[in-house]
């Protein structure tokens, strides 16, 4: 039943989108068409609602809005300017700490055991690193200098780790069960998102300022690494985020179905709907995440809608489609290119610190390059690159068929399986690789879409 | 988590405590503590003699091998880069594609009882992965590269692409040998062994020398000989050559540049087969490590110089060497050269193992900051 739909669904928008192109008949009008795959959209969701449940399908929801601000995010970067982002991961992930940081409790006795300690490595961190630049700026290109590089970062490694250490151990070693970590500010979680935000820019500053204005591979390969680096402090260094022990029960910005279920205005509510309170109150969880979401999602698209047809937005795009000429006017390529990847990686951090936000806790071990870098670059570029509306519809699109795509993947497999025996060991094996069907489905609709229709479902004007 | 107790015993770093990189399991044993097994009448030339086979054991041996490993990978990276003008993304799912089939292909033999012992039966194994690998690559070229190809698309079209295809791979490399450590190795594991060579010398400390050591070396030096005379000395390899540094020039001159083009991946698939498999036997095989191997693989072309075949042999290198050497405790070693009262209390480890793909990365960042085209000089386009 849903595999039909969800079918039909899919035929429907491949049909508003492509068949005029094939039959070439004149397109659809651009604003029937948009609203059309949108209407599509929505009615899949609701489809989804009522056949699955209600919980299913906001779950989905909120998950495809989260998606879609990661999407336009990445869309400033690429679409606008054209500058490839393979770390999107890092950036996501940097928004998660952030909501830990920021709103998980601060653990007293942690603080008073290696705040200290933690504080003093920073500072000498920074003072390395000051000195390494000053030195290298002071002293003439010699052997000399480079010995002296060497010997302040190593000295200054040793020093760091004869602070750092002993406190690390202070911090981990209270409570290791439930804390270990230095905790957070005790602040409310929405602080955390323009917080993460702040931090994916500033990572985002530093790699923007080694690896542009070089060729556009080593902007790829760096933005590879750092995401890697990031993801592996957030996996091993215990008392920030606990590790791979996850910080759990981060407190919410939206109420607590036990609290809901208790407050009569609620219970009277649901009543008055005929729905039981218990299932009513966590959609009504939902929506509400829904709601702060799609807030987010509108500033940020009105934001890039603006920007885009700006005098600035003109710009970067002049700048996208012929670099020399744009240089030649006088427009300065490289420090463009910086402000335009800082600007994305905020919107990424933002949307990383939400989904943290949404969890309830921060795993790190399910920051997987594919599910989080190669997914959203699959929405920008079905979507329709450049165009921020094609990035919020490819969000939609590739989220909800990344999440149904696995009961239609065991149904298929069931399908073509259901010919042979019961306990044929290649059956077995078929069925149990279903998973890693969706990797495969996910590379080859970015291929095609790339090689076909590499202008996306919403082209750019 | 190793226990308090054991926290407190092993030092500062405990916890991040590491296995030491590739050393055999009898040597991890008395890795924790000289003093109570040093005589006190030992000679300085052997307390010199015992460090340098300390560090040999822990850090050029086990580098060497990598550091082969990551060349082969590099030069397979930097040939489609000379070539096609791309960073090819889909390098490490190649690799890990190429020693699917070998292991694959060992299963098969192990299970009909064929086997060159001592040596593995990956070896016999290697050339079908290789077939196989090339057909898959060159299928992809037809499928996906040709098409940008004549549209003459840019750099970044391709990188896209390339993603795209390493998506596939991956998913195919899954599908068929799942997502779990697979062990292929077998045969003598040893060519030294630890034990062996401390009766022999008479020394405290150990080294080995594992078979699939011995073989990545000695696999890699062929390999880059045979492709160096391939480069240098045939009528293809100068074309490959007149190509990558002059297109136009090499049109021109009436080079066809499909061929090329065809001959580059032919080389690029089989040069991942060889790493991906010899990575596989020195370690284990796991399709997801290939991904991780992408950094370190990008860092060693880049810091050689993307484009330049001696460059990304001595980036592997360098890249290999500089991760284990910063990441190795050198407490042990530090005490077997200073007077007792002067050893270290802590580990001396600069960066604990976790972050050793911090090491390639930051190694990629000085070298983008001072020398943008690497070492030896390649293209900066």
């Amino acid at each position: 039943m849903i595999v039909t739909l969800l079918g039909l669904a899919c035929f429907a928008l491949l049909v508003v989108s492509l068949t005029p192109r094939l039959v070439g008949m004149a397109p659809l009008p651009d604003r029937i068409r948009n609203v059309s795959l949108f209407a599509i959209m929505a009615l899949l969701i609701v489809i989804v609602g009522m056949i699955q449940s209600w919980n299913v399908a906001l779950a989905l929801l909120n998950l495809c809005l989260i998606s879609s601000i990661m999407a336009l995010g990445v869309n400033i970067q690429w679409g606008y300017a054209g500058l490839l982002n393979v770390g999107i991961m890092g950036f996501a992930a940097l928004g998660g700490v952030a909501a830990v940081l920021i709103s998980a409790d601060p653990v007293a006795d942690a603080w008073a055991a290696g705040a200290l300690g933690i504080f003093v490595s920073f500072v000498l961190a920074v003072v390395t690193v000051m000195a390494a630049i000053y030195t290298y700026r002071n002293m003439a290109p010699s052997m000399a200098r480079n010995l002296a590089l060497f010997a302040i970062i190593v000295i200054g490694l040793i020093v760091i780790r004869y602070f750092f250490g002993p406190a690390r151990d202070a911090i981990e070693d209270v409570n290791p069960a439930s804390e270990g970590y230095l905790g957070g500010l005790g602040l409310p979680i929405i602080l955390a998102w323009p917080v993460g935000g702040i931090f994916a820019g500033l990572a985002a500053w530093v790699i923007g300022k080694t690896a542009l204005g070089l060729r556009s591979d080593y902007l790829a390969i760096a933005t590879l690494g750092i995401a890697e680096i990031i993801v592996a402090i957030i996996k091993h260094e215990d008392w920030l985020t606990r590790g791979v022990k996850n910080v759990s029960g981060l407190p919410r910005p939206v109420p607590y179905e036990i609290d809901l279920q208790q407050s009569q205005w609620f219970v009277d509510l649901a009543t008055r709907l005929g729905q039981d309170p218990a299932l009513s109150s966590s959609v009504f969880v939902k929506l509400c995440y829904a709601v702060l979401f799609t807030i987010v999602l509108l500033a940020v698209l009105w934001l890039s809608e603006r920007a885009l047809n700006s005098p600035w937005g003109r710009m970067m795009r002049a700048i996208r489609d012929n670099e020399v000429s744009a240089n030649a006017m006088g427009k300065d390529v490289v420090a463009r290119h910086l402000q335009v990847f800082v600007l994305g990686s905020i919107v990424v951090g933002i949307a990383g610190a939400m989904l943290t936000t949404l969890d309830g806790q921060l795993t790190p071990g399910a920051y997987q390059p594919l599910r989080f870098t190669f997914l959203i670059w699959v929405m920008v570029i079905l979507g329709g690159s450049g165009n921020n509306w094609g990035a919020v519809l490819g969000g939609f699109v590739v989220w909800f068929f990344w999440i149904q795509a696995e009961p239609i993947g065991s149904w298929l497999m069931e399908t073509i399986t259901s010919g042979m025996a019961e306990d044929s060991a290649l059956r077995i094996h078929l069925l149990n690789s279903t998973a890693h069907m969706r990797l495969m489905t996910m590379g080859l609709i970015l291929l095609l879409v790339l090689r076909f229709s590499p202008r996306g479902l919403i082209p750019e004007k | 988590m190793i226990p308090k107790s054991a926290r407190a015993f092993w030092g500062d770093d405990a916890k991040h405590f590491p296995a030491p990189p590739c050393g055999s399991p009898s040597l991890f044993r008395n890795h924790g503590d000289a003093r109570s097994f040093r005589q006190p009448s030992e000679s300085l030339v052997m307390e010199l003699l015992n460090a340098f086979i300390l560090l040999s054991n822990f850090v050029l041996v086990p580098a060497i091998a990598y550091g082969s490993q990551l060349a082969l990978g590099a030069l397979g990276v930097t040939l489609i880069y000379g070539i096609l003008r791309f960073s090819n993304f889909a390098h490490g799912d190649t690799m890990a594609f190429g020693a699917m089939v070998t292991i694959l292909f060992t299963w098969w033999f192990q299970s009909m009882g064929i086997s060159i012992d001592p040596l593995p039966t990956a070896l016999l194994a290697l050339p079908f992965g290789i077939l196989f690998c090339i057909g898959f690559v060159l299928a992809t070229d037809r499928i996906v590269y040709r098409f940008y190809r004549r549209q003459k698309a840019a750099p970044v079209i391709f990188l896209i692409a390339s993603m795209g295809v390493m998506f596939v791979t991956n998913g195919i490399v899954r599908f068929i040998i799942g997502p779990n450590d697979q062990q292929f190795a077998d045969g003598e594991r040893f060519i030294v062994k630890a034990r062996t060579f401390k009766q022999m010398t008479g020394l405290e400390e150990g080294l080995s020398f594992k078979v699939s050591q011995g073989i990545t070396v000695v696999t890699a030096i062929l390999v880059v000989i045979a492709l160096f005379w391939f480069l240098n000395r045939t009528r293809t390899g100068k074309s490959m050559r007149a190509y990558s540094d002059n297109e136009d020039l090499a049109l021109l001159s009436g080079i066809n540049p499909d061929k090329v083009v065809m001959v580059a991946w032919i080389i690029a698939a089989t040069l991942a087969t060889i790493a991906g498999t010899l990575y596989g036997l020195d370690k284990s095989f796991k399709p997801f490590t290939y991904l991780q191997l992408l950094l370190p693989i990008f860092a060693a072309a880049i810091v050689g110089g993307l484009g330049s075949p001696i460059g990304a042999i001595a980036g592997g290198f360098v890249i290999a060497f500089s991760e284990i050497m910063v990441t190795y405790a050198y407490k042990k070693f530090i005490a077997y050269l200073v007077p007792e009262s002067w050893e270290p209390d802590t580990l001396v480890q600069l960066l604990s193992t976790d972050y050793k793909f911090a090491v390639s990365f930051m190694i990629l960042l000085l070298v983008l900051l001072f020398r943008p085209t690497g070492i030896f000089a390649g293209k900066s386009v």
